[in-house]
């Protein structure tokens, strides 16, 4: 069946919410955008066929209802369900009511999504397909003890991760016994609290890690490799700056690491877009699987920039029930590609979030921005804070920077803080032009560095 | 005049610093300069809400959970 002439149905928000739309009408579909109270006037809203209020401001009243959001699709005739990123992208529970309702979500079974967002279980699954994992404990840990037990064959220090966690949240770093017998009950504490599953485990810390994960594809058969991203550039465990392909591997180390994502996904019978995360640690030459996400990546672009596939068209053709279009042997890397993320935070001044009135915009010719910013557009202050992606391609990772650096020059968001200020600092870093840059690296860097005011 | 306390910032409001916890401040309870009345949270981050000066019977004209905008009024007390 062809996505052409069906309709699709946006459950989210923001800059993805727009880049759904572009992929739903290149491929012939009627759009159905979801929004909130707050996000009348949102340019997903503007772009769409016809939009849907869902309820209140508040995420937890709108985005977030599994209920209001599937009564929302299915009163509007809705074929199909596009769940972006975040929000309820990777609830089983959501997955499984819109199929329930007789849509299509546009992502993998509710099953796969339940077994993936398990740690503990993608972990198994991961060993089981010859994924490489962390040293450290092969299931849940449930006493001090289990956790001593693991400790004595893998060497401190280890990080302690909670099951039901992702995102970096739940991660302590223990570095000794006492550490260790004070803060597994916490840590399972705090789990319980937070993700209602106090379930955890330990693992081997990592130095000088990088943060690499891989793009896969798949149609519940057969699945293919989109080569790997970098997002080793951090703050608050939270990626700001993108590239693919990975600077620090080589073509064998990539090989390997895909090659596995590949197996890993067939294995769980993989449908739609996902992405592997790793830590990588150059001195090894070893990765160490962190988690799966069952869903597209905000940094998706840059994948598409090197190998001309557009992931969002490819996942809603396969939700659709076409088979797999792309033929691993057809896979290219093209160049080199990086992205940052912009968003309506002051960097000079703690990172203050700026829900403000968008001026004037001018985007620079030769990059690309996906964003959800239009000149008149008043931010809400109710979601994150994320305004658009600045995207460039070169032909090397050398090229790519200094496009990047050209596009940085020009590029003009009046009447908002945002991060820009940041990455025309970043782009002259050197450690960061030689790619030399690890998973701490952004952290000590804004500790030493001050920016000026935008 | 009663006296107001004003959300510096546009957002949620909420009277808990957790929705199992107990309120920062009751109604009608008082509160001294630099005690904890609420938090906003603007862009999933969430920021201190403090009464600058002293007050007494604190009586909240927000809800808890309600979406304010900078400026509104969050409390009033004698």
């Amino acid at each position: 069946m062809s996505p052409s002439g069906k309709s699709l149905f946006i459950a989210n928000r923001g800059e993805i919410a727009v880049r759904v739309n572009s992929a739903a009408k290149a491929l012939g579909c009627k759009v159905i955008q979801a929004h909130s109270e707050a996000d009348r006037d949102m340019l997903a809203v503007r772009l769409a066929d016809e939009a849907v209020e869902i309820g209140p401001p508040q995420a937890s009243k709108s985005y977030l209802d599994v209920e209001k959001v599937v009564q929302a699709a299915k009163a509007a005739g809705a074929d199909a369900v596009h769940p972006g990123y975040g929000f309820l992208s990777e609830s089983a529970r959501f997955a499984a009511a819109v199929e329930e309702a007789g849509m299509i979500f546009v992502g993998p079974g509710a099953e796969t999504i339940a077994r993936m967002g398990d740690k503990v279980a993608a972990r198994e699954a991961a060993i089981a397909a010859g994924v490489p994992t962390a040293p450290g404990s092969t299931g849940r840990i449930e006493t001090v003890d289990d956790a001593r037990a693991v400790v004595a064959e893998i060497g401190y220090p280890v990080m302690i991760k909670a099951a039901a966690g992702g995102g970096g949240r739940g991660i302590r770093v223990v570095e000794t016994d006492e550490d260790l017998a004070r803060l597994i009950p916490q840590a399972q504490t705090e789990a319980a609290a937070a993700f209602g599953d106090g379930g955890l485990y330990v693992e081997r810390m990592v130095t000088d890690a990088r943060h690499v994960e891989v793009q896969i594809l798949g149609d519940g058969t057969r699945a293919v490799h989109l080569f790997e991203r970098e997002c080793s550039l951090q703050r608050r465990r939270q990626k700001v700056w993108e590239e693919a392909p990975a600077a620090c591997l080589s073509a064998a180390s990539r090989e390997r690491v895909c090659a596995a994502s590949v197996a890993l996904a067939e294995a769980v019978n993989y449908r739609g877009a996902g992405t592997l995360e790793f830590l990588y640690e150059p001195a090894r030459d070893e990765f160490y699987f962190m988690e799966m996400n069952t869903r597209i990546q905000v940094e998706h672009p840059v994948t598409e920039m090197i190998t001309g596939v557009d992931l969002v068209q490819e996942m809603i053709r396969i939700a659709f029930g076409e088979p797999m279009r792309l033929s691993q042997d057809a896979l290219r890397i093209d160049g080199h590609a990086i992205e940052v993320r912009v968003n309506a935070e002051d960097p000079a001044n703690g990172f203050m979030p700026f829900p403000g009135l968008t001026g004037a915009l001018h985007i620079p010719e030769g990059a690309r921005f996906d964003t959800m910013l239009y000149e008149g557009y008043a931010i809400p202050p109710f979601y994150d804070s994320l305004l658009g992606k600045l995207i460039v391609h070169g032909r090397d990772r050398a090229e790519a920077i200094e496009r990047l650096r050209a596009a940085l020059d020009e590029i003009r968001i009046d009447g908002l803080k945002t991060t820009l200020p940041l990455f025309r600092a970043l782009v002259d870093d050197p450690e960061i032009q030689a790619g030399e840059a690890n998973t701490a690296y952004l952290e000590s860097w804004l500790e030493t560095n001050t920016l000026d005011a935008a | 005049m009663a006296k107001q306390i004003q959300s510096p910032l546009p957002g949620t409001f909420y009277r808990r610093p957790s929705p199992d916890a107990p309120a920062f401040v009751e109604d009608g309870a008082e509160v001294a300069a630099g005690d904890v009345i609420g938090l906003v949270e603007v862009m999933k981050t969430f920021h201190e809400i403090k009464a600058e000066t002293g007050g007494a019977n604190v009586r909240f004209q927000v809800e808890n959970e309600a979406p304010v905008t900078a400026g509104a009024v969050l409390a009033e007390m004698d």
